[in-house]
Order: structure tokens, then C-alpha cells, then sequence
């Protein structure tokens, strides 16, 4: 079960967990050995078109290449709205840590704004020595941070409450989270600048759309590692995620991020709006729901194979998954390929960063049988990704939010992956 | 993850030990401290934050003049949200505001206002600020105080004829006042 700490090249070839895991460390200890395939018999190599014409011209933006139109958020919206819901991340179509700017989730609660950004103000008022308005001119003259961070919405995952495992992608599963790299304000510089008074202990953070989204926020975070997040990918914040500016808590539940931020009012206690009684609460079997589950759980899932990626014939693969934790880093990621009855270490892609999306990737030699595919990420305070059914006896099947239990793939014979209840 | 670079953390630290020193020092220090930052929002007078400052917290504070009933409220529901919210609040095709008393501990909870919020102050908060589509912040405060006061009574929380304003509606016990636990990470 313990993955071979042997260096040598034979001992990287053995596997390092039932039905077919190999050694992290196989593609590194050299790739001749795997390429057993034999030699095809092959048309000779075409001379194509696009290497006999000049290629298209400039355009100001950029744009996917037109044969990967396929790549997209697919979303829903409430009755009678077009844009109240969600739009879901394709984590089975990318690669990497980072969400292009155009795919990353959107979840937003009377749709997108059209806001002028030089007419849009910040509002920092409340308990401080003196309330403060800010422009996005002004704001974008202050010294500015980078960081990347997820974000995942509180509900990401609340289709593994059902009693059957729904059919869908893990974009339709599990495509409410994302990662960027955000480039903003550190939200502290502009609270000392306010002067916060000394009995103030939470914010409230308020967007500037038609549904006024509003949460509270411990000021604890807040001083800590909170941001006024300016720039997505080095691009403006874009209109879906913020723009033009929104709050960035690096790790906490996705709704308290709250995007076209306009206000910050500090508080003596939080606000009690209705996304933090009524929506984002966990409620338990005993009819008590759980409240302020800030951080996002460490999470794992396997992004390749995945549901709607059909293995095609046995041979060697290269499982690849996203894991993160809202309370630091990944620490370890394990994958299974018999349902969790043997398990070998991943390799994480570096960089390895707190409450951001690390890749993992381990490689497979699958022999054309049926599999159960499962990754479960440790994070670097010890804590280990509950299965789905020990999650489920804690809480009950009601629970809705912070699910962020162990994911299942069957794999049948024939190379139809399937989400599975293990 | 703290940054532990760049000059915005350098700043922050400088400002803490600035603020640190003012602490000891006195008022002089405190501009000693704001000239390290670039200090470039205005100040904002009470005029000017009025129409923003909405938020209503559990106690109340913050809202406005102005009282409604059940009776008043339920004319106004029934013309802009029974479309969304279904005639008496009971939902269809969103949210359902009414109903699913004791529900909370069974295998079908229903979440309304009146079975899962645990304060009628929100109510107010949201109303005026979110509702109704597509005309949001468009209620007058009597309305926003009569439909809170119609969807209360619905769930039999208060009467008919009870009048809700800045001083009444604080003091509504919602049922699932104590339904709430903070969250410990594992739980």
C-alpha cells in the first residue's frame, strides 16, 4: 500500500497499488520501457493546407481555436430569470492549475450588472474613525498584491446528496470551482486607513448588483489575507466574476467573495442576511443547521478519466485531478483504482500553493477490466477527504453545502467511464 | 497564506507597528501613520452614505420610519410576487416562503421563512433590497414593512392586524430562532 521509496528504475515500474497503479515517479525514471506499442502500418505523412497559405491575421482579443468550441460553462438559471444560477467550470476539458477567464464558474443571484466602472464606488463606513469612498481610479494607485487562489461555491457538489448517483460530467458534478490569479488591494491597508474601531468585529460585504448580495465577514479575515481584487489572469476582473472589483477571502466559500463590491460596512456582530441564515447553512439530520462554515473543505476529484471521457483500449493512461483545501495546502494526494481498498501517492504538479488548485497526476496501466477510479487529498493540518457515506452518516442527506466527499468513476470493460456510488 | 512579500505587506506590517506606537504615543502618531499610505478615498459625509447604508442586523438598528400589516401586504403580494412566489407564498416556481413547520428534522425538510429563518429582520434587508423582480429597490418602506408583515402572518408567527415597523418587527421570535449552530471544522 506504501508507495516504493526505490529509486531504481525496475522498482518505479512496479505497481504501487492494485489494478494497475504505477509509481509516481514511473515517467520520470524514463519512458522507453512503456512504449511497447507496436509499429502500425501508416499512410505517409500529408503535407496540409495550413502549411502552404499565409494563416490568418491579428485581432485585438484572443479566442479559443474554433475546433475546441466544444469547451464551455454549461449553466441553468432559476424560472423566469436568465441570469440567477450557475454556470459550471468544463474541469474535464482543461489542464493545469489555472481557469482561463472565460470558463471559470459563475454563480450569481440576480444576474450580471452592467456596472461603469467610473461611476462605481466603494463604501468602507461603519465602526471606523472615518468612512471612506473610493473610486476605481484611486484604488488602482495603491500597491497591489498578487496571489492565486480557488474559489469553489458553497454548493459545489450537492448532487452527491442523492440517493443515486446522478449521470453527469464532473463539470455537471463538481464545476463550481475554480482558480485564478487575483491582483488587488490588500483589504487591511484600506481598513487601517479608516481607522476600525476597536469594537468592531465583523464586516459586511455588499455587491452592487440587483440582488444587493450581502454576507458578513469576521474581521479577523479580513485584516488577514483578504483583497479588493482588481485583475483575473492579469486581465480587469471580468463583468461575470466581479468586475470591477469585487472581495477575494482565499479559501472561503465562494458566495462571501461578494463580487461588483460596493460596500464594506464593519460591524459589531454579522448582519444575519438572508444568504447566511436562510441559503449556505448545513442543515443536519437533528433539524440544527450548521452556520459561518467559512473555509472550503480539502477536496479532491479526478478531472481524466472522467464521465463522458471514454477510455479507448487498455494500455498506459495519465490520471489527472485538481485537489485543494480552504485551510492551506494540498499535502497528499491518493489515488485508487479498486474503490478505495488500495491506494498509491499522486505527484502534485508544482507549484504546490495554500487554498489554491493543485494538480495531481499518477499514471496507469489499465488492463481492460472494470475499475473504480477514487482520489482523496490530505492537506497540510492532517486532514484527510471523507468518504462520501462518512460524510453522510455525520450530517444526513440534507446537508446541501461544504460536500466534499470522496468522487467514484466505474470503468467498464469497454471503456465507459460512469459516476459510481463505491 | 500570508503574503510575505511585496510592498502591500511591507506596508501593512509598518502600519501595525505604526498603530502600535500610537497606541502609546497619542493622537499625533495616528497621522504620522496615514501619511505611509496613499490615503486617497474621501471622506464620506452621513448625506452621502444614506441610501447605501440598507443592511438591517438582528437588532434592528437602521431601519426606517414607515409600518405596514398583513392586510396591506397581502394586495401588494399578490401584484408583484405570487408570479415567483405563488399565491399565499407557497411557492412555485421559486422559493416557497411559507410552510414546512417542523419539517427540519424529517427526510423532506422544507426551508421557508417561516420553518427556517431565524430572523425577521431579514426579511425587511432582503426585501427591500432584492425584491421584486425584475424591479428591485423599487418597494417603499411601507411596502417592504407590509409584505414582511403578510409573509409573517401566512406562517401564523404574528396576527392579521399586528403592524410591523422598526419597533415591532425586531421583536418577532421566528420558531427557528435557536436552530442554528456555529460551525467546527470536521463536523
Amino acid at each position: 500500500m506504501r508507495r516504493s521509496r526505490h529509486r531504481n528504475h525496475d522498482t518505479a515500474l512496479a505497481p504501487a497499488a492494485r489494478n494497475g497503479l504505477l509509481d509516481r515517479r514511473i515517467f520520470l525514471a524514463g519512458g522507453a520501457a512503456l512504449a511497447a506499442a507496436p509499429a502500425a502500418q501508416a499512410e505517409p505523412l500529408a503535407v496540409p493546407p495550413w502549411s502552404q497559405v499565409p494563416g490568418a491575421g491579428f485581432t485585438p482579443y484572443g479566442a479559443p481555436s474554433h475546433f475546441e468550441a466544444k469547451v464551455g460553462r454549461v449553466f441553468a438559471s432559476a424560472p423566469g430569470t436568465t441570469g440567477t444560477g450557475a454556470a459550471r467550470t468544463p474541469l474535464h476539458l482543461t489542464d493545469g492549475m489555472i481557469t482561463p477567464n472565460g470558463l471559470h464558474f459563475e454563480r450569481s443571484h440576480s444576474g450580471i450588472p452592467d456596472i461603469d466602472p467610473d461611476a462605481h464606488r466603494l463604501l468602507i463606513h461603519g465602526l471606523v474613525r472615518r468612512p471612506l469612498v473610493f473610486t476605481l481610479e484611486t484604488l488602482a494607485r495603491y500597491p497591489m498584491e498578487s496571489r492565486i487562489t480557488f474559489l469553489e461555491c458553497a454548493g459545489n457538489g450537492q448532487l452527491l446528496n442523492a440517493a443515486q448517483p446522478a449521470q453527469a460530467t464532473v463539470q455537471g458534478l463538481q464545476g463550481l470551482v475554480s482558480c485564478a490569479e487575483w491582483t488587488g488591494v490588500r483589504l487591511a491597508v484600506l481598513l487601517e486607513e479608516a481607522g476600525v474601531d476597536p469594537r468592531a468585529s465583523w464586516l459586511l460585504a455588499e455587491g452592487a448588483d440587483a440582488a444587493g448580495m450581502s454576507r458578513s465577514v469576521p474581521l479577523a479575515k479580513a485584516m488577514d489575507d483578504a483583497m479588493v481584487a482588481l485583475y483575473q489572469n492579469g486581465e480587469r476582473v471580468r463583468p461575470s466574476n466581479g468586475y470591477p472589483m469585487r472581495l477575494l477571502l482565499p479559501g472561503f466559500e465562494g458566495n462571501m467573495n461578494v463580487k461588483w463590491l460596493r460596500r464594506i460596512k464593519l460591524t459589531d456582530g454579522p448582519t444575519m442576511t438572508k444568504d447566511e441564515t436562510s441559503k449556505y447553512t448545513i442543515l443536519e439530520r437533528d433539524g440544527k443547521a450548521l452556520q459561518f462554515a467559512f473555509p472550503m473543505e480539502a477536496k479532491s476529484l479526478i478531472t481524466r478519466p472522467s464521465p463522458g471521457l471514454t477510455m479507448k483500449g487498455p494500455g498506459l493512461y495519465d490520471i489527472s485531478g485538481l485537489a485543494w483545501s480552504g485551510y492551506g495546502k494540498v499535502a497528499k494526494v491518493e489515488v485508487s483504482a479498486d474503490g478505495g481498498k488500495s491506494w498509491a501517492e499522486a505527484a502534485l504538479s508544482a507549484p504546490v500553493l495554500s487554498r489554491a488548485l493543485t494538480r495531481f497526476r499518477l499514471p496507469w496501466r489499465w488492463d481492460g477490466g472494470p475499475a473504480m477510479l477514487q482520489s482523496r487529498a490530505t492537506d497540510e493540518t492532517g486532514y484527510v477527504q471523507p468518504t462520501r457515506s462518512e460524510l453522510l452518516a455525520r450530517r444526513g442527506p440534507n446537508g446541501l453545502f461544504h460536500f466534499n466527499g470522496i468522487m467514484s468513476w466505474s470503468v467498464a470493460p469497454g471503456g465507459e467511464v460512469k459516476h459510481a456510488y463505491a | 497564506m500570508r503574503m510575505r512579500d511585496g510592498w502591500a505587506c511591507r506596508l501593512a506590517f509598518r502600519l501595525a507597528r505604526l498603530l502600535a506606537a500610537v497606541a502609546l504615543a497619542g493622537p499625533f502618531g495616528s497621522l504620522a501613520a496615514r501619511a505611509e499610505s496613499p490615503d486617497l478615498g474621501h471622506v464620506a459625509t452621513p448625506d452621502e452614505i444614506a441610501a447605501w447604508d440598507i443592511s438591517i442586523d438582528p437588532s434592528g438598528a437602521g431601519l426606517p420610519a414607515g409600518s405596514g400589516s398583513a392586510r396591506i401586504g397581502a394586495a401588494i403580494f399578490a401584484a408583484k410576487c405570487a408570479a415567483c412566489h405563488g399565491e399565499s407564498g407557497g411557492g412555485r416556481p421559486n422559493d416557497a416562503l411559507v410552510g414546512g413547520a417542523g419539517s427540519l428534522a424529517t427526510n423532506k425538510p422544507v426551508k421557508t421563512v417561516g420553518s427556517y429563518w431565524p430572523y425577521a429582520t431579514t426579511l425587511f434587508d432582503y426585501i427591500r433590497r432584492a425584491m421584486p423582480l425584475p424591479q428591485s429597490k423599487s418597494l417603499t418602506n411601507e411596502e417592504v414593512y407590509a409584505l414582511a408583515a403578510y409573509i409573517l402572518a401566512q406562517n401564523k408567527i404574528i396576527g392579521e392586524d399586528d403592524v410591523m415597523d422598526a419597533r415591532t418587527l425586531p421583536q418577532v421570535k421566528m420558531p427557528n430562532r435557536d436552530g442554528f449552530v456555529r460551525f467546527e471544522r470536521g463536523k
